[in-house]
């Protein structure tokens, strides 16, 4: 976290200096994006607090957490696949997660298959590249995301 | 009453407004829900609205900074390795869902882009965004965000790789969804 908040301010600092028409813009932006997304965050932190109200964390470990091995993983998959989460609500999501007990790869696997692998979004990809090919190419994303998790909960 | 909530700005809010109203309630009545709902949303509250405006600061100068449309003119020109890596940057340097990367694959097709490359492509775009990178640093952290980008970039490039294996022979094309319906 705190690399980010440096490389922020530097950011910023070199911006400024650089452009400052140019960095004002980019600070709306931006602050424009973080108005557009708060209460889609507020909403996710209120059902996740309710969630781990509901759900102890024993069986949130035992499910998801490091000695739940493949099928960890395949539950991840599945959740990832089926899930539109955009991504500025999915990383606090797994941050939250991760510091309930659930394991790196598992985490891994959730996030690329939520980002690779879209089963509610099939049809208007198929509409792009045939059904076929859709199928394939969600296929292949939703085996390489449990290698990339297996590889991940190796090395972490 | 529904007008008014609208008026103020405040209907994206209104889970948010509920959510209050039933803690404070379930608080009075000395319910356990109130305190331990709230207190673990409290907690995450407070870390993320710390850092999450820094974050879209960063992401914001990023935006207006980096040249798209330099980049762009790389694209459907060079082949090979090159090829390879002007698309990933492409992809890199764009926001939003997967399937807002159809249209620009379509586009890209229409540019002359290899059917590898477009399946390359909308692999990057899906995992590999600077706006995501930056929040995959911020919340899980550089070394898991690292070994992520190292294990996926080479799957992806092996999935474009594939789908150009199965679909070369077989009159693939990328079609945009207007023309269908015209068709």
């Amino acid at each position: 976290m705190k690399i980010l908040l440096s490389l922020t301010f530097i950011a910023l600092i070199l911006s400024f200096f650089a452009d400052r028409k140019k960095t004002v813009s980019g600070i709306k932006k931006g602050f424009k994006m973080f108005l557009g997304i708060l209460p889609m965050i507020l909403n996710l932190l209120i059902l996740v607090s309710i969630f781990l109200f509901l759900v102890p964390q024993e069986t949130l470990i035992k499910l998801l957490g490091k000695g739940s091995g493949i099928t960890g993983m395949l539950i991840a998959a599945i959740l990832g696949s089926i899930s539109l989460i955009p991504g500025f609500i999915a990383f606090p999501l797994a941050s939250i997660l991760l510091k309930s007990g659930v394991a790196y790869g598992v985490i891994a696997v959730f996030i690329t298959t939520l980002m690779m692998v879209g089963i509610l979004t099939l049809p208007l990809e198929s509409k792009y590249f045939g059904m076929k090919t859709a199928l394939m190419r969600n296929g292949f994303s939703f085996i390489g995301a449990i290698i990339i998790g297996l590889l991940i909960g190796w090395c972490m | 009453m529904k007008k008014f909530i609208q008026k103020l700005g405040l209907d994206e809010y209104i889970i948010t407004i509920l959510f209050g109203l039933v803690l404070f309630v379930s608080k009075l009545t000395g319910l356990s829900f109130a305190s331990k709902v709230g207190s673990n949303f409290w907690l995450f509250f407070t870390e993320m609205i710390t850092f999450l405006p820094f974050m879209f600061l960063l992401i914001g100068i990023i935006d207006v900074w980096f040249p798209k449309d330099k980049v762009e003119r790389h694209i459907g020109q060079e082949s090979g390795i090159k090829g390879i890596f002007w698309v990933i940057i492409l992809a890199m340097l764009q926001a939003g869902p997967l399937y807002g990367a159809f249209p620009v694959a379509y586009l890209l097709w229409k540019k002359g882009c290899s059917i590898r490359n477009i399946f390359i492509y909308l692999g990057a775009f899906s995992t590999l965004k600077i706006p995501m990178l930056t929040f995959e640093i911020g919340f899980l952290g550089l070394k898991f965000s690292l070994l992520r980008t190292i294990f996926t970039l080479p799957v992806f490039i092996l999935i474009g790789y594939i789908m150009d294996k199965f679909l070369i022979n077989k009159r693939f094309e990328v079609k945009q969804p207007g023309d269908i319906k015209v068709g």
